[in-house]
């Protein structure tokens, strides 16, 4: 399976998101410039963190017009899985990929640690390698990590099994009913505020991101490669 | 030539968590009068001369980019700039 690590100008985790990939998954992957005009090539699009364009005007906003959007949503369409994290996720939200949007911090703070999450849904193509309501380890690193809908999408998230993952136990943001990760409606875009490539490695302090990728690779490779 | 005066603010409906801090803050000042605040962003566009509709224009930019509609709203004055 191949990934695409796009990179906007101020995207900081991309390196990360790499190594995680390459070394970690031992899968391929690239990085993809912004200004890129086709992504073809790519089963699978990460979105990674940072402050791309120096989150001016608001987180993601103008990233969102980037030239490689428009293959990004291209690829959503066509079922492709896309992953946004942390500044990714924002990308999404701003891009209208997924409902809803970010707020600052209640607590007004950058937040820089680890936090336990709790699978909402391990049914999804993201999240089949983990226990349902299992809780796992994975650090945030936000400024602007306060998930906030209407009450009428959040409602369709919960109907649907969209909210992926939720903080588990104290809310670190005040993010509404302490949402972490969710899915667009066909399953396949999903952002989260914490970074999965930053667990990879237990000598990392915790490996539980990596399930997010194997399960990925693993449900790609079930519906992509004819087995004899 | 048109200046455009864009105010944006989080929506009523949303908390503002650096408004209330900056409230929580006046009052510690003995300002116990304000009952609320809200921090906004402010945005001046210059506009040449279009034939293009100038409110169309400055409403279609707001929603597009200058503001998340989903959480904020968005208001504008805009003044004519007469050129000597």
């Amino acid at each position: 399976m191949k990934f695409a690590v796009i990179v906007f100008p101020g995207s900081n985790c991309d390196v990360d998101m790499y190594h995680a990939i390459k070394d970690a998954l031992g899968e391929e992957v690239e990085y993809v410039w912004h200004s890129t005009d086709n992504l073809d090539e790519y089963d699978g699009i990460l979105l990674p963190g940072g402050f791309s364009y120096g989150d001016y005007l608001r987180t993601g906003a103008i990233a969102r017009f980037s030239n490689v959007m428009a293959e990004v949503v291209k690829a959503a369409q066509a079922g492709k899985p896309v992953l946004g994290v942390c500044n990714g996720f924002q990308i999404l939200l701003e891009a209208g990929l997924l409902p809803g949007a970010m707020r600052r911090n209640d607590g007004l703070k950058f937040i820089c640690r680890n936090v336990g999450l709790k699978v909402e849904n391990n049914q999804s193509m993201f999240t089949t390698g983990y226990s349902l309501h299992e809780t796992i380890t994975i650090p945030v690193a936000h400024g602007e990590g306060n998930y906030y809908c209407d009450n009428e999408t959040l409602a369709e998230l919960k109907q649907n099994n969209r909210i992926l993952f939720t903080y588990d136990g104290e809310n670190p943001n005040g993010s509404l009913e302490q949402i972490a990760g969710i899915t667009n409606e066909q399953g396949n875009v999903l952002g989260m505020m914490p970074h999965p490539e930053r667990a990879v490695d237990s000598l990392l302090g915790s490996k539980d991101g990596l399930k997010i990728f194997q399960s990925i690779v693993k449900n790609w490779r079930e519906s992509h490669v004819i087995t004899a | 030539m048109y200046k455009v005066k864009v105010y944006i603010t989080l929506r009523e409906s949303v908390l503002d968590p650096q408004g209330a801090a900056v409230q929580q803050s006046l009052h510690s000042l003995t300002y116990n009068e304000v009952s609320d605040v809200r921090v906004g962003k402010y945005i001046e566009l210059t506009i040449e001369d279009t034939d293009r509709d100038l409110d169309q224009l400055v409403k279609e930019m707001c929603e597009k980019l200058l503001a998340n509609t989903v959480i904020e709203s968005y208001r504008y004055d805009v003044e004519e700039v007469v050129t000597q």
